[in-house]
């Protein structure tokens, strides 16, 4: 299989990025260091390509209503220039994606899905569009080719995006730093429409602009030239995920999947049980009620070992201890310099301060049950 | 970009070096292999006293992002290990040829040497 590429492939050449596999597309993994760019993010500021991701458009009158019949957050709470974290559920309440919607306008929503999950997201939205009542008032267009996006994370980006982009947002703010978390508006970037949002997946204050896929190199160097002074730094995939972890952020693939539920990965809080039927709302309000036999815990190694791996077991401690379940997630923590990790295990061990054990290479290593997020940022 | 490559080592393909005096060798990895794992967090060397086959794995590094087997260049028994480097892991970063050592052995046959890659074969292996 041809491996996809990002409209930034040949500027992450250009750093000296290592390209691998991912998910289907050659993406830069590192461009000098994964430990040096994730604590860039967080003491000053990364730029990640996030190209590789996709956007549908959603549009027309019944949009938001085909929106909250088919995602588990409320998304007639959106106003235009708001966005909400959601999740695409199947009947059972297993996870078909997680997803950022953006609400650029009353009848005008952008999803933002997982480059790995946008065939799967568009057979099931295809499916529910068409068993949707009012599909004819619902427009839905995989606009994934036709888009760049970068992420710009960190506690300096506030003291250098706003130059990036001249004009006012046409939504409501007047520039970038205005937005409150988790608000998008349109802003002109080389005579093009642009959105940004602030939003990020590294646990610190950023942003994410998506872009027509012919302009996203020039505004990824422009955002280089822009916060060099503040001491920007190109990031890769690797320090994405160790940001993420560090966090608790999911990942589709590790922490969330078609057999696991919203309530078990512990982002319940984005499941609107009071805004009407949905699909997997049977499921998920049973097990709001009535609790869930497994959740999704972060924890920390106690002793100095080897990083954990997605796939360790995990086990109890004690005198009966077994194996009780395994880690999604594991890596080594660049902020607290000790082996980190999120995995699923039987909702008595999920208490924070539970000890555990990973078994790592056949020895069992300690560890404990923390309270997410493992690494807050400091305000 | 220029990798080093001591003159006075010998090298596996696997990217580990010997330094051979007589029946013994001192063994870590490579400036390439330790410039392509990139940031070392974790170094797990073998027990002192274990009997190794040359290409047997016996350590391990891990990186932020993966775990990479250690393979025994030469076959023999390991009487020392550098207890430094797994206190500092970093050491195989900044000094891959020297403070980065690994282990000792004391080799069961010294002729397996023979086997190894010279400095300029190893060069050619890693397109230097």
């Amino acid at each position: 299989m041809t491996l996809k590429r990002t409209p930034l492939y040949s500027a992450h050449q250009k750093l000296g990025g290592r390209l691998v596999e991912f998910g289907g597309w050659e993406m830069p993994v590192q461009y000098a260091s994964i430990m040096d760019e994730h604590l860039a993010v967080r003491a000053a500021a990364g730029i990640f390509d996030i190209s590789h991701m996709g956007e549908v458009w959603v549009t027309g009158a019944e949009a938001a209503n085909f929106l909250n019949a088919t995602l588990t957050n409320n998304a007639a709470k959106l106003g235009p220039g708001q966005a909400q974290y959601s999740l695409l559920c199947n009947e059972r309440g297993g996870v078909v994606d997680d997803l950022y919607l953006y609400c650029v306008g009353k009848e005008t929503f952008l999803l933002i899905i997982n480059a790995s999950r946008i065939e799967a997201d568009m057979e099931w939205l295809c499916a529910r569009h068409a068993a949707f009542a009012k599909r004819d008032a619902v427009l839905m267009n995989n606009v994934s080719a036709e888009y760049g996006a970068v992420a710009v994370q960190g506690p300096r980006v506030a003291e250098f995006i706003d130059q990036c982009f001249t004009g006012s947002g046409t939504i409501k703010v007047t520039c970038p730093t205005q937005l409150q978390k988790n608000e998008v508006d349109i802003f002109s970037f080389a005579d093009r429409d642009v959105f940004v949002a602030r939003t990020g997946y590294t646990g610190e204050d950023g942003f994410e602009i998506v872009t027509p896929a012919d302009t996203i190199e020039a505004a990824w160097n422009r955002l280089l030239e822009i916060g060099q002074p503040f001491g920007i730094k190109p990031a890769g995939l690797g320090a994405r995920d160790t940001l993420r972890t560090e966090a608790c952020l999911p990942l589709y693939g590790h922490e969330l999947d078609e057999n696991t539920t919203p309530i078990e990965a512990g982002v319940g809080f984005f499941v609107a049980l009071d805004k009407g039927e949905f699909i997997g709302r049977a499921v998920l309000a049973e097990q709001k009620a009535n609790g869930v036999a497994r959740k999704c815990v972060a924890f920390k190694m106690t002793d100095k070992s080897a990083p954990p791996r997605p796939h360790y077991p995990i086990w109890s401690v004690g005198p009966d201890a077994k194996k009780i379940g395994e880690a999604a997630s594991g890596t080594q923590s660049p902020s607290l310099g000790i082996g980190i990790g999120l995995g699923y295990v039987p909702t008595e061990f999920a208490q924070p301060e539970t000890p555990i054990e990973i078994e790592i290479r056949g020895r069992r290593s300690p560890a404990v049950v923390v309270r997410k997020p493992i690494y807050k940022k400091k305000t | 970009m220029s990798t080093q490559i001591p003159a006075d080592l010998k090298y596996a393909k696997s990217h580990e070096w010997s330094r051979i005096t007589a029946d013994t060798a001192i063994v870590g990895i490579t400036d390439h292999a330790q410039h392509e794992l990139t940031d070392i967090v974790f170094v797990e060397l073998p027990a002192v006293g274990r009997v190794v086959k040359a290409g047997e794995a016996c350590a391990v590094v891990e990186s932020v992002k993966t775990a990479s087997d250690i393979y025994a260049p030469l076959s023999g028994e390991v009487v020392e290990v550098n207890k430094a480097v797994t206190d500092n892991p970093a050491l195989v970063n900044t000094d891959s040829y020297a403070a980065g050592w690994f282990f000792k052995l004391k080799l069961a046959a010294p002729t397996e040497s023979a086997l190894l890659l010279s400095p300029d074969q190893y060069r050619q292996q890693i397109g230097g």
